[in-house]
């Protein structure tokens, strides 16, 4: 009960948010909710089926890309069919590089991922041509629900209608994330995660469901990367650097990854702390690495552990 | 004949772990292996359960190779098996345990949006082994809570709620207090008997239950079958017992447990206490 009323309060919240808090806080919700995407695909694997990727930034590469290359060489400017083509390409490259990756664990399950994310980063880097080097491509103003939003500045396009659609495509993430951590297919990611040899003598085909969880959280990475670019506006090969991935792995953990929103509270943390500590400190990676090392010391459940004993069974234990 | 190994050898390099094992399981039987440490135990439950392939010789179940088939193709054939160390799922539920082996035997595993909560059928099937098992009263405890007998209990319950046509038991009551070994062998052998199991095999180290429940005994010796027999038969073979079981048995036979011998069925599942003297 008291789950439910903490999360329409949070709804609530967010949909309210434009109409009251100056634009430039709107603007910094939109990251949050791209990344928001990224990693409930990303928990997906992680907090459920016991993987860590250290190379998922791959995945928001190839979202984002996909965007920019879209909009700008063919002149496909609708959202949504971007954000299926994402969803798309992220699955293509995903299917065989999970196969590969998920016959490992553990540490060498994140050198294999980060191994495919430094290739991407370079073919990123080096196909010029297509990609537009390090310099990176445009990300051309994508069109909601067929319109093309023409009449409004950049900031009333992404504070007014960019923010609303992407508040519904955090949702809809949210809802279908909710449901399959939920489905007998998240219980089996969990009985994998909690003991491979004990999960295959129950006949849970340990690498078929690590291999579907990992695809998951490919489209979910890819869906997150493409809304991503748009407030940018430029998307260019460090999306899909290492050092990236190792921020939504930070995020992950800064939330807790034993729970559902954990990895969203992470986000929204991540993104504001950021944000302040660069106003007022150029060295933002000191704070966050001395923030990292405390959190993994004294609060390895993340800020939603700590919050755990205080919330209801249903928010904290997802 | 429900599984059949024919002269199965099994090597670790130069060393002969399996040397031309030849068993077979009859429908109904509750069949005990032992062996001193080293016999090949182990590696004779690997091969049977398909985790190991033979280096020679085949193992048959229901007819068909399954000669490193790998366990969850050997799960959906109809065997299960639980473990000699407890494995359980630390973070799960009891209830959520036994479920990821109902949703497992139906097939529900890529069922991506659908509602486990939702599911009557899965529930119910789960909650009906937890009962058999004595468990229902703590299906929501996380498992890693659970007292080491439980967990136990819960390894072979998850095993059982595929529904099994054979299982396969490796040492079920080691862990478990002398005082519990019993009624935790009653739960299990009344369990197969309410799910229709066709037959039990147990590798296990204390001969009390060992005499106490089987059909028959094979006797493992140095990789090599050393007896294959009733336990009365077993009981009379003086080289065998110095050799296996270590030790002279009291002079009484405890009788073999009835409930799954196919005269027994529907007698009296009242234990028949071991006279023989206790392991210590």
């Amino acid at each position: 009960m008291r789950a439910a009323l903490i999360l329409v309060l949070v709804a609530v919240a967010i949909v309210a948010l434009p109409l009251v808090a100056p634009a430039y806080y709107v603007t910094l919700m939109l990251p949050f909710m791209a990344y928001g995407v990224v990693l409930l695909g990303l928990n997906l694997l992680f907090g459920y089926t016991g993987l860590v990727s250290f190379g998922h930034a791959l995945f928001i590469g190839i979202g984002a890309y996909s965007g920019a290359v879209l909009t700008t060489r063919f002149g496909m400017r609708q959202m949504e069919l971007i954000l299926l083509a994402a969803a798309l390409a992220a699955a293509v490259v995903a299917a065989p590089v999970g196969a590969l990756c998920v016959r490992y664990v553990k540490i060498y399950f994140g050198m294999l991922t980060l191994a495919f994310g430094m290739v991407f980063y370079t073919f990123l880097l080096k196909f010029y041509r297509l990609t537009g080097g390090d310099e990176g491509m445009r990300m051309l103003r994508p069109y909601l629900l067929g319109q093309s939003w023409e009449g409004f500045s950049k900031t009333a396009y992404l504070i007014g209608p960019y923010y609303y659609f992407s508040v519904a495509v955090l949702a809809l993430a949210t809802l279908l994330m909710w449901r399959i951590v939920r489905s007998p297919f998240g219980l089996c990611l969990r009985t994998i995660r909690d003991n491979p040899l004990k999960a295959e003598s129950l006949g849970v085909s340990v690498p078929r469901f690590r291999w579907y969880a990992f695809m998951i959280s490919a489209v979910y990475a890819a869906v997150g990367g493409a809304l991503l670019a748009t407030p940018t506006g430029n998307v260019d090969p460090t999306l899909a650097y290492w050092t990236h991935s190792g921020n939504i792995v930070f995020m992950v953990l800064l939330g807790g990854f034993a729970s559902f929103f954990g990895p969203l509270l992470g986000a929204f943390v991540f993104i504001f702390l950021q944000d302040t500590v660069m106003s007022v400190f150029p060295y933002w990676r000191l704070v966050f690495g001395a923030v990292l090392a405390v959190l993994v010391i004294f609060a390895p459940g993340g800020l939603m552990g700590l919050f755990a004993r205080r919330m209801p069974a249903e928010v904290s234990r997802g | 004949m429900i599984l059949e190994a024919r002269n199965v050898r099994r090597l670790y390099g130069a060393f002969v772990a399996l040397d031309g094992v030849s068993l077979s399981v009859r429908e109904g039987e509750f069949v005990s292996i032992i062996g001193p440490n080293g016999a090949g135990k182990s590696t004779l439950i690997n091969v049977l359960t398909g985790v190991l392939a033979p280096s020679g010789g085949s193992v048959r179940f229901k007819d068909r190779d399954i000669g490193g088939i790998g366990a969850v193709t050997l799960t959906r054939l109809g065997m299960a098996r639980s473990f000699q160390l407890v494995q359980i799922f630390p973070e799960l539920t009891v209830l959520e345990t036994l479920q990821a082996a109902v949703v497992s035997r139906l097939g529900l595993g890529s069922r991506f949006f659908a509602s486990l909560a939702g599911d009557g059928r899965v529930q119910r099937e789960a909650l009906e082994v937890a009962a058999l098992f004595n468990l229902h009263e703590k299906a929501h405890t996380p498992t890693r809570e659970l007292p080491q007998g439980d967990k136990k209990l819960l390894d072979v319950a998850s095993a059982f709620a595929l529904k099994p046509e054979i299982i396969l038991l490796d040492e079920p009551t080691s862990g478990v207090s002398t005082a519990d070994k019993h009624a935790v062998m009653e739960i299990l052998v009344g369990a197969a008997k309410r799910m229709g199991l066709r037959a039990i095999i147990q590798v296990e180290h204390d001969m009390d239950i060992v005499f106490g429940y089987s059909d028959r005994i094979i006797a493992l010796h140095q990789g090599k079958v050393l007896a294959d027999a009733t336990p009365a038969q077993i009981e009379a073979d003086a080289q065998v017992m110095d050799m296996v079981v270590g030790r002279r048995r009291g002079a009484t036979i405890p009788a073999p447990h009835p409930a799954l011998s196919p005269e027994g069925r529907g007698r009296s599942s009242k234990p028949s206490p071991p006279e023989g003297e206790r392991a210590g």
